[in-house]
Parts: structure tokens; C-alpha cells; sequence
């Protein structure tokens, strides 16, 4: 059996091979042929899995350490202040580990299919290793400053990707807007850092965690407001109310990234932060609370927004940022290994979901309006069953892996401390019925029904039909072999065997987290241990095994429920949903409008500030004083230089002339200077 | 015993000649005229120098005057063969047709 310290030489790999990645792929890539750069991509991101296995195996071993650190020399030292270049791995960290790597290998095999006809090959693979390295970075850190690198670089290398078909406007906008909105939170987390060092002097998680949990009686005061502030900049970063507004745009990118953003990394850096600083936030009742009620209200008004979308990655952009607000939940009640489980089996089932979309994308050539689609059952069979997994799984049905992530935290949100845990539960509750509503909406409108779709015999760009807008395709490489230009097709064996995997993980992903009470051990829970122990864990002894039961069958009651209710609108009378907007088309613009929230935002934040910007800042700073001020500088020195330049004319006579002149000065100044000095 | 020559009598001969040469090396263009005209002025000041030795009773000034002689053969020396290198590529002494050095 391996040692502890002979892996802990390994740890660095971990991050650094898919940087490898990145820089070979971003510096020569684009000479390589395309099976080259995807061996790359693909090789720099299954040695880091590898090597997480590895870890696995050894921290499940006896006698391995819980915590496994590996220090190299001071990264920062100056006074009152040292940040060491830290990597530290527990629990919680093997677990984000394992949903980084894993997930993300499948993603970058299924990306070998998806984006093998699109321009910027390599320039895709380096971003998408790039993203890994960042989120490995991140989830291995051991201080705040280094899991701020890979806070920012996720949001650097989304922002490449989200951007990816940069000729074309919406994306490049909806690259920005990622950054942008980020940066909001982004501030929060910088805030939050600045007193952490004020605080403790230190940025060290073990440190700062030390320091807290030697203090019982500090509560609330100054690590309210570092919670606070880390809960801003984990709503920045997981989209959660008032800044998801980013993820929705994001689908902008090709669909790939979308599932590799949703899953498994960036938008679940905030619930594993929020996880991470659980000493912290459990000190503070009121940022918890906030964190709770953060996460509740994004559940719900994203789900709303999720019902009425035709984009079929959009219901699934608004089903991510709802799903994030019941991780949020989970974690503001207290109950963050249910937390940390749902974002497990979340990114399990939501990468299948956008990979079953693209292969859906694919197959109709690029279209991604569900008014579109229909009947495509029986033409893309494995992508049908794979997605129904998903679907399934994302509904809360039995025994998939999403019923027993999301129970828990409903049942832990039930049975919390928390004064407003009945309401949380009851909004968590109606979400998942909303949740189990559009989902099978997307399902019941995609595969079955009439067909809506157009045979296409055109080129074979998918991943937008939106480049047709842009033109950035016209030189597009077509394989003379391929026959992937006629027709709705299913996708290659590239795509399909990651969805099949995925699927497969989707179903038996929550087997690991069976509660006592379903005749199983929990055992996620009894994994975490170690990291969680030391925070307010929720005990649920207080309420018997029947009433968890009972809620469970609520709760699957509610599923079946929103099952039901698409069967009966997209299903048996189609036209139902439609009338039903109809006649209340005030709340069905509303809700499609997205409660204008963007609109709200562009009132009331944007135009201000392009008005004062154009304005003031165009208008007086920069047109006035900045360039006044240059123009007058250059204009005063030109001035006083054609003054002088004259005495520099090269004539010697000149020069000897004002030679001479100068003696006769000082020589005036000599005979009669004194007499005028001594008067 | 011959009368005495005031010693301002010398020192107005030699800002005379001082000022000649001055004159001179500003107005001529011809390039071995300004050299003469500065030996002219080196003249002028050993002129003093010598006087106020001989008036002082010092011999500081006699041996500074042999001091700028030899700097002035060394320098004429030097001169005369810079301005044969000039004429040689310029084919003129006109110093205005020769201020390369103008910017």
C-alpha cells in the first residue's frame, strides 16, 4: 500500500498536467492534426483522474491520513502576513476531486464528437484544460488566496469558452456578461478576504478554522460580515439570486462547456466554498439564514422562469441555477454533506442532460427551439434513453440519484433549527414539482408527438444555428466520409458511450447516500464525517425514521405529480399549455419574460452607467481633462522647444559668439556685481 | 633706466588684442583665419600674464605662459592637420559649409 507521503509528490500533477494541457495544445495545437490535440486534451485530463483515483483508494485505506497537505515554500511573506503554496486534500476536497475529474473526462471524450467539425479545435481543448486546471487549483487550495486563483481563473477560462464563437455578437456579449457579473462577486470574496487578514492575520484555512473553533462563544459580529460577504461571492460564481443572471447567456457556448460549467465546475465553486468555510457560516446564524433563504428563492424563481423557456439548454440553464439554490439551501440549514451530495448526483445527471441536449442539437443540425423538435424518439434511440435517465433523475423519481439528494435536503431543511425551516421545505417542496414539471416538458416535447423538425440536407453546424448569423463557418471541414450531413442522425460512439456512463452514474449515483431510514447507511454522510464533524451537524435523530419516510413520500408524490401535469399538456391534449397562457397572458409574459429581470437591470444599473459614463466620464474626464491636459503639455513643450532649439544651430561662430557673451557676463557680474551685492 | 610703462597700457593692448581675435573667429568663415584668430587670443592672455609677473615680481604667470605655448603648439599641431582632413573630403574651409554637427 502506497504511503500518504509518496502521494502527496503526486498532488501537484493533479493541477498542473491539464495546465500542460493547455499550453501545448494553446501554443502549437493549432499545427496539430485533430486526433493529436483530443490525445492531449484527453491524456491531460485522465492522468489527474487517474491519479484522484489513486487518492481514492488510498484515503479509503486504513491508517491514511485524514488530511493530506502538501506545503511547498512561502508564496507571500511579508509582515504579519504568510501564504503558503498550499494543497491540501480531505474529504470534501477527494469528493470535488472526483466530480471534476471524472465528469469532466467524460465531457472532454463526448467533445471529441460534438466539436469535430467546428473551427478553433485546438483552441477549444486548450481552454477546456485550462478550465480543469483552474477548478483543480481551486478545489485543492488551502488558502483563500489560492482558491481565489482558481475562483478567478474558472471565471477567465468560462469566459473564453462562453465566448468561443467570438464573431458572433451574443456570444461575445454573453462572455462579458459572465465576467462582469462575476467580478461583482468576485468583489464581495475580496472584501471578505481583506478582513479574514485583519482578523487572523492569516489566509490558512486550518489556521483560520483553528483560530475559530478555539473561540466558542465568537459568533455573529465580524464573521457575519466575512460570511456575507463570501455568500456574495458565491452567488456571483454559482449564479444564485441577484447574480445568476449570467448562466442563463452562458449557453452561448458550444454545448460541451455549458455541461462542463453546470456540472462539475465554476458553478459549484460556490456551494464547495460555502462547504469549505462551514466553521465559519455556522458561527454566524444570520448569514446562514441568508444563504438559506438565497437559496430558496433562486429554486423557486428560477424554476418558474425554467417552465415556460422553448430553448431546450435554456430550461436546462434555469433547472442548473434552481438546482443550485437547493444546494445553497442545504447548506444555509445546516446540512452541507446533503450539500455536497446533491451537487454529487447534480453533476452526474446535469451533464447528461446537456450532453443528451447537444447530441439532440446534433442530430437536428443545430436547432434548439423544443417547438422545433418532437417524435425523436424512435430516430436518436440511445440519446432518447439516455436523457430519459437524466430526466428521471433530476425529477426526484425513485431510486435515481437525484430522489435521494434532493430528500435529504428537503428533509433536512424539514427538521432544521432554522425558524423558517417549514417554509424553506414547503418553497424546496413546490420547486421540485416545478422541477419534475419542466423537465418532462423538455422530455414529452422533444420525443414525443408529431414531428416539428425540417429534414436538413445543409452543412452540418451544429452547436448554433447561430453561426449561419455570423458567417464565422464558412470555411467549415468536411470529412468526405462523414454522412452526418443528411438528415436527423444519432451521434457517434464518442458521444454516445460518455451519455451512456453518465446515465448509468445518474441512476445509481445516489446509492451512496441511502438514509438509515430507506434501509440504507448513508454512507456519504459517514465519508464527510471527518470534514463536518466539527460544525453544527444537523441531528436527525430528533425526528423518527416515519416521518422522514413520510416526507420522502411527499415528496415523490409532488414528482409524479409534475409527471402528470406535462403528460397531460404536452401529451395528450398539447394545446392545454398554451390556452392556459392565454388566458392569463399577463403572468405567462411575466414569467416568459423572465420577470424582466434583465430589463430591470439594464434600467436601472446599465444605462446609468453608460450615460454617465458617455457623458461625464467620455465627455468631461476623458475628453477634457485627460486629453486637454496631454494636448496642452505637448503643445507648451513644443513651444518652448522651437524657443530653444534656435540656440542649437551647429555654426560654431555662434556657439564661440555666445561663449563669448557669457564671459563678458560674468566678468560684468565680477567688476560691478559686488559694488550692487554690497549695497 | 627707461621710464616706466604703466602696467594698464599692457592690459588694455591685450584686451584689444582680445577682443580682435574674439572679433574675428565670429565674423571670418575661413577656417584657418578662426584658427589664427585663437592663437591671436592665446597671445593676448600670456600678454597679461606676463605683465602681471613682471609687476608682482612672481614667476607663476611666466611658467603658465609657457604652459598655454606648448598647449598651443600641440593644438596648432592638431589643428592644422583636422583642417587638412577636412579640406581633403570637403574640398572647402567655409565653416558654414561644414557644420555637419547642425541638427
Amino acid at each position: 500500500m502506497p504511503s500518504a507521503s509518496m502521494i502527496s509528490d503526486y498532488l501537484w500533477l493533479i493541477p498542473l498536467v491539464p495546465f500542460a494541457g493547455f499550453l501545448i495544445n494553446g501554443t502549437v495545437g493549432r499545427k496539430f492534426p485533430r486526433p493529436l490535440i483530443s490525445a492531449v486534451a484527453l491524456l491531460c485530463t485522465a492522468i489527474p483522474a487517474a491519479i484522484v483515483a489513486w487518492l481514492w483508494i488510498v484515503m479509503k485505506a486504513e491508517g491514511a491520513p485524514e488530511v493530506l497537505r502538501v506545503v511547498s515554500q512561502p508564496w507571500i511573506a511579508i509582515t504579519g502576513l504568510q501564504i503558503d503554496f498550499a494543497l491540501t486534500v480531505d474529504h470534501l476536497t477527494l469528493i470535488m476531486l472526483g466530480v471534476v475529474t471524472g465528469v469532466g473526462f467524460l465531457i472532454h471524450v463526448y467533445s471529441v464528437g460534438y466539436m469535430a467539425h467546428e473551427e478553433g479545435y485546438w483552441r477549444f481543448f486548450a481552454y477546456l484544460n485550462l478550465f480543469m486546471f483552474f477548478m483543480l487549483v481551486l478545489v485543492l487550495a488551502e488558502s483563500f488566496l489560492l482558491l481565489f486563483v482558481g475562483w478567478e481563473g474558472v471565471g477567465l477560462a468560462s469566459y473564453l469558452l462562453i465566448g468561443f464563437y467570438f464573431t458572433k455578437d451574443s456570444a461575445a456579449n454573453a462572455g462579458k456578461k459572465a465576467f462582469i457579473v462575476n467580478r461583482i462577486g468576485d468583489f464581495g470574496f475580496l472584501l471578505a478576504m481583506f478582513l479574514l487578514v485583519r482578523e487572523f492575520g492569516s489566509l490558512d484555512f486550518s489556521h483560520i478554522f483553528q483560530a475559530i473553533s478555539v473561540n466558542p462563544g465568537w459568533n455573529g459580529g465580524i464573521l457575519t460580515a466575512i460570511a456575507l460577504l463570501l455568500v456574495l461571492g458565491a452567488a456571483g460564481k454559482s449564479a444564485q439570486i441577484p447574480l445568476y443572471v449570467w448562466l442563463p447567456d452562458a449557453m452561448e457556448g458550444p454545448t460541451p462547456v455549458s455541461a462542463l460549467i453546470h456540472a462539475a465546475t465554476m458553478v459549484t465553486a460556490g456551494i464547495y466554498m460555502v462547504a469549505r468555510c462551514h466553521v465559519l457560516f455556522d458561527r454566524s446564524p444570520y448569514a446562514l439564514g441568508v444563504v438559506a433563504i438565497i437559496g430558496a428563492a433562486t429554486a423557486i424563481f428560477a424554476a418558474c422562469i425554467g417552465m415556460v423557456q422553448h430553448d431546450i439548454k435554456r430550461v436546462l440553464a434555469y433547472s442548473t441555477v434552481s438546482q443550485l439554490g437547493y444546494m445553497f439551501l442545504a447548506c444555509g440549514v445546516g446540512a452541507y454533506t446533503a450539500g455536497i451530495f446533491h451537487l454529487l448526483t447534480h453533476a452526474f445527471f446535469k451533464a447528461l442532460l446537456f450532453l443528451s441536449a447537444g447530441s439532440v442539437i446534433h442530430a437536428l443540425s443545430g436547432e434548439q427551439d423544443m417547438r422545433k423538435m418532437g417524435g425523436l424518439r424512435k430516430r436518436i434511440p440511445v440519446t432518447f434513453w439516455t436523457m430519459t435517465m437524466g430526466v428521471f433523475a433530476i425529477s426526484g423519481i425513485p431510486p435515481l440519484a437525484g430522489f435521494f439528494s434532493k430528500d435529504e435536503i428537503l428533509y433536512q431543511a424539514f427538521v432544521s433549527n432554522n425558524p423558517l425551516g417549514k417554509l424553506l421545505w414547503l418553497v424546496g417542496l413546490i420547486t421540485a414539482g416545478m422541477t419534475s414539471f419542466y423537465m418532462f416538458r423538455l422530455w414529452f416535447k422533444t420525443f414525443f408527438g408529431p414531428e416539428h423538425f425540417e429534414e436538413r440536407t445543409d452543412l452540418h453546424d451544429h452547436g448554433a444555428a447561430v453561426h449561419t448569423h455570423s458567417g464565422s463557418h464558412a470555411v467549415m471541414v468536411v470529412d468526405p466520409e462523414d454522412n452526418h450531413t443528411h438528415g436527423v442522425h444519432e451521434s457517434p460512439a464518442i458521444m454516445t458511450v460518455p451519455l451512456a456512463i453518465l446515465a448509468l452514474l445518474s441512476i445509481i449515483g445516489g446509492w451512496v447516500g441511502v438514509p438509515a431510514a430507506m434501509g440504507g447507511h448513508n454512507e456519504i454522510e459517514h465519508f464527510l464525517d471527518p470534514v463536518f464533524s466539527t460544525g453544527a451537524a444537523v441531528e436527525a435523530a430528533s425526528t423518527s425514521h416515519g416521518s422522514e419516510l413520510g416526507l420522502a413520500v411527499v415528496s415523490v408524490l409532488v414528482a409524479l405529480a409534475g409527471l402528470g401535469i406535462a403528460y397531460l399538456f404536452y401529451y395528450k391534449k398539447p394545446g392545454t399549455a398554451a390556452a392556459l397562457a392565454a388566458k392569463m397572458p399577463a403572468l405567462y409574459n411575466l414569467v416568459d419574460h423572465k420577470f424582466y429581470i434583465d430589463e430591470i437591470y439594464g434600467a436601472l444599473i446599465v444605462s446609468p452607467l453608460l450615460m454617465f459614463s458617455r457623458l461625464f466620464l467620455g465627455g468631461i474626464i476623458d475628453g477634457g481633462i485627460v486629453n486637454g491636459s496631454g494636448a496642452a503639455a505637448g503643445a507648451t513643450t513644443r513651444g518652448f522647444s522651437s524657443l530653444v532649439r534656435r540656440v542649437q544651430s551647429g555654426n560654431i561662430r555662434s556657439y564661440a559668439g555666445w561663449l563669448a557673451l557669457g564671459a563678458a557676463a560674468v566678468l560684468l557680474v565680477m567688476i560691478f556685481g559686488r559694488s550692487i551685492w554690497m549695497h | 633706466m627707461l621710464p616706466q610703462v604703466p602696467i594698464a597700457a599692457y592690459l588694455i593692448l591685450a584686451a584689444v588684442l582680445f577682443s580682435t581675435g574674439v572679433a574675428a573667429f565670429l565674423i571670418k568663415r575661413n577656417l584657418i583665419t578662426i584658427f589664427m584668430s585663437i592663437e591671436l587670443m592665446l597671445n593676448a592672455v600670456n600678454l597679461t600674464f606676463v605683465a602681471f609677473a613682471h609687476m608682482w615680481h612672481q614667476v607663476s604667470g611666466q611658467i603658465f605662459v609657457f604652459f598655454v605655448m606648448v598647449v598651443a603648439a600641440a593644438e596648432a599641431a592638431v589643428g592644422l592637420a583636422i583642417i587638412i582632413a577636412i579640406f581633403r573630403t570637403r574640398e572647402t574651409l567655409n565653416v558654414d559649409q561644414i557644420d555637419l554637427m547642425k541638427s
